[in-house]
């Protein structure tokens, strides 16, 4: 493992501090916790947002904390959860009185820490209410299973609930908001590479040269099929394919399209990716309102992308073009 | 069986020894059908544990689970924090009042455990879990009059290869389906260390 960092038990907390410092006038740390919260925080009659995870898809979450977006981010170890007591900490900083919407993904440990953490906070009398997000169109939604893992399309519900809770929405409209992004968003990832935990030291899986990974999530763990490596046309085909098997776009849909790359993928690639995606969206007469390419969801350095495909209707697509202002991340 | 403050501070420090020996190939396990780090979280929260225990003065073993219990779950994080944190919490607050512990109190403590992990993580047997080592040995010390360590050693040990078999319905695994299949669960073999330390503290002291 080469990787620039002091101690491998110290990478998030190093982080933080760092990200801390290069935005002073934005953000600040809540003393002995991991959490990142708007330095303006509580914001008067406004929802707090606080969403969180595990360390390693930066800019997710820290760098969505801002006006218009989140209040707070609350970052876990590397790839493992944030824990209740730190989630509860963020709930308290950004209550305002108006109540705080949690934004979870899928995972398991992610929906018991952000439960516990809400049934705390509503203890402590804090209206709470959440949404979890499961945009993955890679694993299968059934009542046998844990259901979809939730991805890239977070951040799209981080912008939507955000704009909604800036402009002064309740805690059930920011919920409704953000639940009907939940209900159109859809997302698949692929990787040509592994990543490497820092403290595990040694690459999650292994690919040949001639192999990638599609289906995979974004903590380094391996997909749901491995293929032969294909042209990038190929891949952005498979890939939509995938979303369309899963949700209809007909001609006459708005959208909007995510390129998200996972940490080591060249700019390049991604734009490559959004050219054949946007010409498959084109092709069925579906009309692309706003595109996002960048990294937005990463698994550290893991070489891979996933497209995620947000169907819009006319309120979401004026909270969707509101103004943001979190310095990673401008709309 | 006479469980005390000092038995649970021994119990919790044998559960770290065994975690940091183990934490590699918990990592491994959890490499497989995870995000491989069982090992690094768990080695992370007893150590912690460890570090706050260790030393203080306690008069109950309730009062030791409770400080180990707050621990897990502010500082293990992902799915293992709040679900091993709720085990030792279900264990304090069963054990509150009583000093010592005795056999049959023991084995509430551990059935309430049980129930409130199955509560909290929405889990029952079967589903490659940690229940599924809790479960079989909540039933033997329930068939059982006194405590036995190599029969809960042998109860944990199998219950905990039987999971290597079964397919993943809950948890990060479940997303692998079939591929699930053929590994031991990582939540089921840390279970084991937990009741392997235990039956190594309680030995002889029936």
């Amino acid at each position: 493992m080469k990787k620039i960092i002091n101690d491998p038990n110290q990478v998030v907390q190093d982080m933080i501090k760092g990200i801390v410092a290069a935005y002073p006038e934005e953000l600040r740390q809540i003393p002995g916790t991991m959490a990142i919260v708007r330095n303006d925080a509580p914001v008067k009659d406004k929802v707090g947002l606080v969403s969180g995870g595990g360390s390693g898809h930066e800019p997710a979450h820290s760098g969505y904390v801002g006006k218009g977006m989140l209040d707070a981010a609350v970052a876990g170890e590397v790839f493992t959860s944030p824990t209740p007591d730190q989630l509860l900490e963020a709930i308290k900083a950004v209550d305002s009185g108006s109540g705080v919407f949690l934004i979870i993904k899928n995972y398991t440990g992610d929906v018991l820490n952000f439960e516990m953490a809400a049934e705390l906070a509503e203890a402590e009398g804090i209206q709470v209410e959440s949404v979890i997000v499961n945009d993955d169109v890679a694993v299968e939604d059934s009542d046998a299973t844990t259901g979809r893992r939730g991805i890239a399309g977070t951040v799209l519900v981080h912008k939507i609930a955000g704009a909604m809770a800036e402009q002064g929405g309740t805690l059930k409209e920011v919920k409704a908001a953000a639940e009907k992004v939940v209900a159109n968003v859809r997302s698949i990832g692929m990787a040509l590479t592994p990543c490497t935990v820092p403290a595990a030291g040694k690459p999650s899986f292994e690919l040949e040269e001639n192999e990638m990974e599609i289906g995979i999530g974004i903590h380094g763990e391996s997909g749901i099929e491995r293929k032969q490596m294909a042209s990038a046309d190929d891949i952005a085909t498979e890939l939509t394919d995938k979303i369309f098997e899963d949700m209809a776009f007909s001609s006459g849909d708005e959208v909007a399209v995510m390129i998200n790359g996972l940490g080591s993928t060249p700019e390049m690639e991604l734009y490559i990716v959004n050219r054949k995606v946007q010409e498959i969206l084109a092709e069925k007469g579906v009309h692309v309102h706003k595109t996002f390419v960048g990294e937005f969801m990463t698994a550290l350095e893991m070489t891979g992308c996933s497209v995620s495909l947000l169907k819009l209707d006319d309120a979401h697509k004026t909270l969707l073009d509101a103004p943001t202002h979190p310095a990673r991340f401008r709309s | 069986m006479e469980f005390q403050a000092q038995d649970t501070i021994q119990w919790i420090e044998k559960i770290n020894e065994k975690m940091q020996r183990n934490k590699e190939y918990l990592t491994s396990l959890d490499q497989v059908i995870g995000d491989s780090d069982h090992g690094i979280n768990m080695s992370r929260g007893f150590q912690e544990t460890v570090n706050k225990i260790s030393g203080g003065t306690y008069d109950t073993a309730s009062d030791v689970l409770k400080d180990v219990a707050m621990t897990l779950m502010s500082k293990v994080g992902g799915a293992s924090g709040p679900l091993f944190g709720t085990l030792f919490l279900k264990l304090s607050t069963t054990f509150k009042g009583m000093d010592p512990v005795d056999y049959h109190a023991f084995t509430n403590g551990l059935e309430e455990a049980l129930n409130g992990v199955m509560q909290r993580g929405k889990a029952t047997t079967g589903e490659k879990t940690l229940v599924d080592v809790w479960s079989p040995v909540v039933e033997h010390f329930k068939q059982e009059d006194e405590f036995q360590a190599d029969k809960i050693v042998e109860t944990a040990k199998t219950a905990m290869e039987n999971t290597k078999d079964m397919l993943a319905t809950k948890g990060r695994a479940a997303y692998f389906k079939e591929k699930s299949i053929g590994h031991i669960d990582p939540g089921s073999a840390s279970s084991y260390y937990i009741f392997e330390a235990l039956a190594e503290v309680m030995e002889g002291g029936k």
